[in-house]
């Protein structure tokens, strides 16, 4: 079973084809729900505490704003975990405040530096064949990660 | 400003979303196979589907159980907070939570999506059942048997 980080991180269609083909998504659920279940300081609602823009400066420097820093504590540490990655382009979801969208931007770019990393390029479909298409390519992605990463 | 602690709540668990886009089964009908095979899990139902929230191995027995029902157009997510959580859910904020926004323009691909699944279910070459050799002893009186049979009449 390998570890899939998927863009976008929120993505449905994504976390469910990686989970129904055995691996294990990583997406924004995954990182938050650490997060709520920790014991800390109270500071809703995501828990970000002043620590993580500081987590963050591993992945983003100190002149970065804080929100794509405080962003980055969440997905660097599991882009660095992943054994894979599948990040769909054309997602305008992910599009939110600016902060989203410089962090979108560094965690494409991060996700294209680990050159080694097994990467998927897809665009969401748009009718049925590219649908066929679509899920072919996932599927057919997934089945070569087997045997990779098993202990 | 004084600062609290946090307690978390559901520490261990796991909740996912159950999103159902079917002709066939409804958001009721699947919650009623829910709860009859959720064992102590929470299920919660929505307009969309469901919500599941419980120990991780137990939620992932129920989700295959309940893909069984219509598999290509039921499609599964992880949530990071638990149902009716204050800080997240929209009785208490208004309005439908940022999240649904992405979940709305994905539900509107799921009919491309679903397809391809349901294409891909077809190529699937189906199972034939092997033809083993027979055995040599099959069908015969084991040899056990014919000892302790001798060894009655004997006695």
């Amino acid at each position: 079973m390998a570890k899939v980080f998927i863009f976008p991180t929120t993505s449905l269609v994504l976390s469910d084809m990686v989970e129904r083909w055995g691996h294990e998504a990583l997406g924004a659920a995954v990182g938050i729900r650490e997060k709520i279940q920790t014991p800390s300081l109270e500071s809703p609602p995501l828990q970000m505490t002043p620590e993580d823009p500081k987590k963050g400066l591993k992945y983003a420097a100190v002149e970065v704003p804080c929100g794509v820093r405080g962003r980055m504590s969440l997905y660097g540490p599991m882009i660095e975990e992943a054994d894979a990655a599948i990040i769909i382009n054309d997602s305008d979801l992910s599009f939110g405040c600016m902060g989203c969208a410089r962090t979108n931007e560094l965690v494409m770019f991060m996700l294209r530096q680990r050159k080694e990393m097994p990467l998927l390029d897809i665009k969401y479909p748009e009718t049925e064949d590219e649908g066929i298409a679509f899920v072919t390519q996932i599927k057919d992605f997934l089945a070569g990660l087997e045997g990779e990463n098993d202990e | 400003m004084t600062i609290k602690e946090y307690i978390p709540t559901y520490v261990g668990t796991v909740t996912k979303y159950v999103f159902i886009d079917s002709p066939n089964i409804t958001p009721q009908t699947l919650a009623i196979r829910a709860y009859e095979i959720s064992e102590g899990l929470m299920v919660k139902e929505t307009c969309f589907g469901l919500q599941i929230t419980g120990e991780p191995e137990q939620v992932k027995k129920l989700i295959v159980e309940l893909r069984k029902v219509d598999s290509a157009h039921i499609l599964v997510k992880d949530r990071g907070f638990p149902p009716v959580d204050p800080r997240r859910s929209r009785a208490n904020l208004g309005g439908a939570r940022p999240g649904y926004y992405g979940h709305e323009f994905e539900c509107g691909l799921l009919k491309f999506v679903s397809h391809g699944l349901e294409e891909l279910d077809k190529k699937k070459p189906k199972p034939v059942p092997q033809m083993s050799k027979k055995k040599l002893d099959q069908g015969k009186l084991p040899l056990n048997r014919l000892i302790e049979i001798i060894s009655n009449e004997e006695a």
